[in-house]
């Protein structure tokens, strides 16, 4: 094996480390849930008891119902309602004011974005239907648990950019989008890419993910606070001063955002690194499965 | 020095300092604080806020304040302020300390070392010569005036003393002043009391220039001798000056019956108002008040508080006993011991009983009356009692004369042989008048005593003449015949006197002599204390001194004191106090005399009066330092706080923790880390230790002992492992997974079983193994020793592996072993068997031998034998070889051939069985020797 190539395996071994990790915690906490339902009054995939047919080769001998194979000389499987697939488009923010995490023992807004938003894929998966990543380097919606490795995969990128807008490219109409982000960049791209999604009669929910100090702005003193790329600044010579102005900006642009999703149709809520991410995963789950 | 009321400065011109202070407040407000960088994606939002106030962000006052304080502390520190500067005296030339020393001063001695330090002192600095004298211990001749700081180098020699100075040695010593060229002041430090020969030396004194008395007023407290009076102790002490009514606790010290010294009673001494004296009586037990070493008053440190007790207030004990007491109703005048007791009750404490009672009172003397023959073991109790320096007084009687007690040997307990029967002389049936007594020979302990003319003597045993006798008579009659005798026996010596201690036999109990010589002879004490006719010519050497704190210390070697100095009384160089012991007695010489009058001292008008307490200087320099370096501190933590550099409370806790260690670092590191160290050594959890002992207790567990034989420790494991499972199989007892134990460092009293295959070369286990598989064979244990040899040996002559085996058991607490006979509970506690093959099928297994008595009662399949299990099995068969088994369960090794080989393994594995039986269940299996006798009684 040539140096190169040695180099490169490590590199890419490196890299995907971290996948199998996001995918079994993002199981982990999807397995928290149980599968909704929208019956669509045939038998298929779902929850509900549809009709009791003889098994066929081929039928998963988990599948059989032995209580009611007991009663006959066949062995006989249990139909379950059909229901459809949604299509829903995920997207996440892989921006640089992603990476922050004040405590060490808080994660970082991108990873629980990414685990919260993975989870809510695999539930959907899970479910039947077909997930997709939004945005221009977006995965076209599909089913199955292959689509899961590489919407990890995707996930597992990190964009530029110190605040990143969601991106509407490639979703179908009348799908379910799911946005995470910290949104606290300019608003006006996501005013207008969510307007845009609910022409194309696009539902979805909006999750805001904030780290606890961003939501506490426990700073006193002289301070020159950078973004985490670095692009932006502000000094103070007291911050202490700016927590009340700086705490009402956040709770209007949550207010903004709770607005843009009440006029549009969608879900907002904001969800925050130091608390643990079942609820959140609750929330989309259900902000998802609400028939249209 | 510039002083400003009670504080002076020794660099004043520092103080200009504090001008700056209101620069530094300016020059640090216009300074604000460094900004800090901090990440923060919220900054989108803050983009546009302004600061309301542009200079907002200003140091606050505060923290300004504290770092003035904390730079005017500074400035304050270094210019050396004093808190009471010491004033100056003023005066010229030499300067005399003048010191009582005695031990009115003891109190507060260490007052009076301060003082004449702070006077030496500023007799240095202002460059006058000093010298220190204390009037108990004078120098020779004049006082030498040196520099002040050599004169206070001799100040820690000084101490008190517990005596006055004899008003001789004041004079002495103020003739010498006279000597004295030129003039020099005098301070003379003063204990208050008054005392002839103090006028003439102050005249002396203020001859020579101004003398400054330095007296503090206090009460002076002193405890007179104890004396006895009609079995009462009376203690009396006197005071200075008088004043109101006050109580004073006294308290007799002396040994308790441990040894060890302790406040045996205590009473209250009450002065009335106004009286100088006061008394008080103390009733003790003869048994305590002759254990009394001293009386104190407590918490008083002074020799005058402390009062010594000699023999004068010891009462002896003395034993009576005696002979065929209770056999017939008697007169109290027929009584043997009649006359004793009205000689001895006065000054002795008597005890009356049977011997072995008296003797384990321990008197000091013990008479038998009339007793001829002694049990055994009270004879030999009496003579280790006399031997030990009692003395024992026998009398004669019929009793003694009518025995055969020393007729052809001398009995160690009489002084002489006696001849059979006795005599009489003077009576109806015998010629001769009754003998009267001879007069004492020199030698003798009598002599001088009066003999009155009508003690008559008129029967009396006889002793026979020995080559020994002339020199035990002490008295005898006019014809010559002994009628006291004495020897020494030990450290203690037996008296006979030849006649009865009743008038039977003679008038002498009737007579005042009988008293004096029981006196003589020590019996009875002697209350009145040494007179100085008996002190004279005598030598007294100190056995203890007091010291003016009124500490009792013991001496070695000192010089004697003649009698006549100890008879003049009143402590002093020469005789100072403490116990004196002389030939026979003790006598105690106390620094306060019966008839001490103690009075304050009065001054005459020309002396200047001071008190005792001096103010002492008090530098304030490294206070204040250390406050404005505190200030500082808090200042770089407040600094850190305002800056937000200081970020929750955990992280402040961390850094006032680590500011406080770098504080309080001071105390000498190794004793912190001793202190933190000793706790964890002590109570350290050993995790892995814990853990061994879980895996050990949790289940039964057959162990064998790790002999470092790889090979063997294998087998080993895997022949228990064999066991383990046909135990598991076969009863209830379902052991966990064998273990190898090391004898030198495992707990061995989880197991109760070890299997100990010994290999040739195996080491001795230390000392501490030893004691550990001591403690484990004692407590229950059980230890398989297999020499895995089949004994090949025998017949006297033993294997590498057998040699091995006798020289670890050599350490080993193991009882007499034989080979295992046919009724053994061992054949029996599972399986009967009969054999007991391992590998081989050796018969030569050894346990612990039956008892001797062991008897196999008729009709009974066994003998009664012991409790107990056998502590070891030895053998040879190799049974871990026959027991070991592969993980699969198969069989390791082959033993035998063929079916014959699995039989004998069969019965080995049998024999494991019953070996676990038999140390888990002890020997319940040896009841069935019970089972016919329980038939029997149940009528079946």
């Amino acid at each position: 094996m040539t140096e190169a190539s040695a180099s490169l395996r490590a590199e890419a071994e490196g890299l995907s480390a971290p996948l199998p990790a996001l995918l079994a915690e993002a199981q982990h906490l999807a397995a928290t849930v149980v599968l909704g339902e929208h019956g669509r009054r045939r038998a298929g995939m779902g929850a509900d008891f549809w009709q009791y047919r003889a098994a066929q080769p081929g039928d998963d001998s988990r599948a059989i119902d032995w209580r009611r194979s007991g009663r006959a000389d066949t062995a006989f499987v249990q139909d379950k309602e059909w229901q459809t697939a949604q299509t829903v488009m995920v997207w996440v923010d892989r921006g640089r004011s992603m990476a922050f995490a004040s405590e060490p023992k808080h994660p970082t807004k991108a990873h629980r974005a990414r685990v919260l938003a993975l989870a809510a894929a695999i539930l959907l998966v899970r479910g039947g239907e077909r997930v997709g990543m939004g945005g221009a380097s977006g995965l076209p919606p599909r089913r199955g648990t292959t689509m899961l490795t590489r919407l990890t995969e995707a996930l597992a990128e990190d964009q530029g950019g110190e605040y990143v807008a969601p991106d509407t490219a490639g979703m179908p109409p009348r799908s379910r989008a799911l946005f995470v982000s910290d949104f606290l960049g300019d608003p006006a791209p996501v005013e207008h890419a969510v307007a845009e999604a609910a022409d194309r009669g696009i539902k979805g929910a909006l999750l805001q993910v904030l780290d606890p100090q961003e939501e506490a702005f426990p700073f006193l003193g002289r301070t020159i606070f950078e973004s985490m790329g670095g692009g932006m600044r502000h000094e103070t010579l007291k911050a202490g001063e700016l927590r009340i102005r700086y705490l009402e900006r956040l709770a209007g642009r949550k207010a903004r955002l709770r607005d843009l999703a009440r006029a549009t149709g969608w879900m907002f809520s904001t969800h925050h690194t130091s608390t643990p991410p079942a609820t959140a995963l609750l929330w989309l789950h259900a902000a998802l499965e609400r028939r249209a | 020095m510039w002083t400003l009321g009670p504080l002076g400065f020794t660099a004043p011109w520092l103080l200009l300092g504090l001008v700056v202070l209101p620069i530094l407040w300016l020059i640090l407000r216009a300074v604000p604080p460094a900004p800090i960088r901090r990440r923060f994606p919220g900054v989108a939002l803050l983009l546009g806020l302004e600061d309301r106030e542009a200079q907002a962000d200003r140091t606050p006052w505060w923290l300004m304040l504290i770092r003035i304080v904390a730079v005017g502390a500074v400035i304050l520190g270094f210019a050396g302020p004093i808190l009471n500067p010491r004033e100056d005296r003023g005066g010229s030339g030499p300067l005399l300390v003048l010191l009582d020393g005695t031990w009115a001063d003891a109190r507060d001695w260490s007052a009076r070392m301060d003082r004449a330090e702070a006077l030496l002192g500023e007799a240095t600095r202002d460059g006058r010569t000093a010298a220190v004298v204390a009037l108990t211990t004078p120098p020779e001749g004049a006082p030498v005036f040196n520099d002040g700081e050599v004169a206070a180098q001799g100040l820690p020699n000084l101490a008190p003393r517990p005596w006055l100075p004899s008003p001789e040695a004041d004079a002495d010593w103020a003739e010498a002043l006279t000597s004295v060229e030129g003039g020099f002041d005098t301070v003379w430090l003063s204990d208050g009391l008054a005392r002839e020969g103090r006028e003439a030396l102050l005249q002396a004194l203020e001859d020579k220039g101004t003398v400054t008395v330095v007296q503090a007023p206090r009460q002076v407290v002193a405890l007179k001798p104890a004396t006895f009076e009609e079995g009462r102790i009376v203690l009396s002490a006197t005071r200075t000056p008088t004043g109101p009514a006050a109580e004073v606790p006294v308290a007799a010290i002396g040994l308790d019956p441990a040894g060890a010294e302790r406040q045996l009673a205590t009473a209250t001494l009450a002065f009335e108002a106004g009286a100088a004296e006061a008394q008080v009586e103390l009733e003790l037990p003869a048994e305590l008040r002759n254990r009394v070493t001293r009386f104190e008053l407590p918490g008083v440190r002074s020799a005058a508080a402390v009062s010594l007790t000699d023999d004068a207030l010891r009462r002896r004990e003395v034993g009576l006993v005696a002979g065929g007491a209770g056999e017939r109703e008697q007169l109290d005048l027929l009584d043997p011991l009649h006359y004793l007791r009205e000689a001895l009750a006065p000054n002795a404490d008597l005890v009356e009983g049977t011997l072995s009672d008296v003797i384990l009172a321990n008197p000091d003397v013990i008479v038998l009356a009339d007793v001829a023959q002694l049990a055994e073991g009270e004879a030999e109790d009496l003579s280790e009692w006399v031997e030990g320096g009692g003395l024992l007084l026998r009398f004669a009687g019929p009793r003694l004369a009518a025995s055969d007690l020393a007729r052809t040997e001398e009995d160690p307990l009489l002084p002489v042989r006696l001849r059979a029967g006795g005599r009489s002389v003077g009576g109806a049936m015998s010629w001769g008048e009754p003998k009267a007594l001879a007069p004492f020979t020199e030698d003798s302990p009598f002599f001088g005593l009066a003999i009155p003319e009508d003690v008559t003597v008129n029967a009396q045993v006889v002793a026979q003449p020995d080559p020994t006798l002339a020199e035990r008579v002490i008295a005898q009659l006019t014809d010559g015949t002994p009628l006291v005798t004495r020897k020494a026996l030990g450290e203690g010596q037996v008296v006979l006197f030849h006649v009865t201690a009743n008038a039977e036999w003679s008038s002498l109990p009737l007579s005042g002599l009988f008293v004096s010589m029981l006196e003589r002879l020590s019996v009875s004490s002697r209350a009145a204390p040494a007179t100085a006719a008996e002190l004279e010519g005598t030598t007294w050497v100190p056995e203890s001194a007091l010291d003016a704190y009124g500490e009792l210390r013991q001496l070695d070697t000192q010089p004697g004191v003649p009698g006549e100095r100890i008879a003049e009384g009143r402590a002093g160089p020469d005789l100072p106090p403490g116990l004196y012991s002389g030939e026979d007695r003790r006598i105690a010489v106390n620094a306060v005399d019966a008839d001490m009058v103690l009075e304050p001292a009065s001054w005459p008008e020309s002396v200047i009066l001071e008190g005792l307490d001096v103010v002492r200087e008090l530098p304030l320099k490294g206070a204040l330092l250390a406050f404005a370096l505190a200030l500082l501190l808090a200042d770089v933590l407040a600094s850190l706080a305002l800056s937000g550099r200081l970020r929750g409370q955990q992280r402040v806790a961390k850094v006032a923790a680590v500011v406080l260690a770098t504080m309080l670092w001071h105390p000498a590191p190794g004793q912190a880390q001793e202190a933190a160290q000793a706790p964890s050594t002590e109570a350290a959890p050993d995790p892995e230790a814990d853990a061994f002992a879980l895996a050990a207790t949790e289940q039964v567990v057959l162990a064998h002992v790790v002999t470092g034989d790889r090979e063997v420790d294998d087998l080993a494991e895997a022949g228990l492992l064999g066991l383990s499972n046909v135990l598991w199989a076969r009863t209830a007892v379902e052991p966990a997974q064998p273990k190898g134990v090391d004898i030198e460092t495992d707990e061995l009293s989880f197991f109760p079983f070890l299997y100990w295959p010994v290999t040739a070369d195996m080491a001795i286990p230390s000392r501490q193994a030893y004691e550990k598989l001591n403690r484990y064979l004692a407590t229950g244990g059980m230890i398989l020793f297999d020499t895995r040899d089949a004994d090949m040996g025998g017949f006297g002559t033993a294997t590498p592996e057998g040699e091995r085996l006798q020289a670890i058991a050599r350490g080993l607490d193991i009882p007499p072993l034989e080979p295992i006979p046919q009724d053994h509970v061992l054949t029996r506690t599972f399986y009967l068997l009969q054999e007991f093959p391992g590998r081989y099928n050796d018969p030569e297994i050894w346990v612990e031998a039956s008892p001797p008595d062991a008897e196999q009662a008729e009709g009974m399949p066994f003998r009664d034998l012991n409790d107990g299990v056998t502590p070891v099995v030895v053998g040879g068969n190799d049974w871990a070889a026959a027991w070991a088994v592969d993980q699969t369960g198969m069989p390791l090794l082959p033993v035998g051939r063929g079916m014959a080989g699995e039989e004998q393994r069969e019965y080995a594995m049998r024999f494991g069985v019953n070996l676990v039986m038999h140390v888990l269940t002890g020997n319940y299996k040896s009841d069935q020797v019970h089972v016919p006798a329980l038939l029997e009684r149940l009528g079946q």
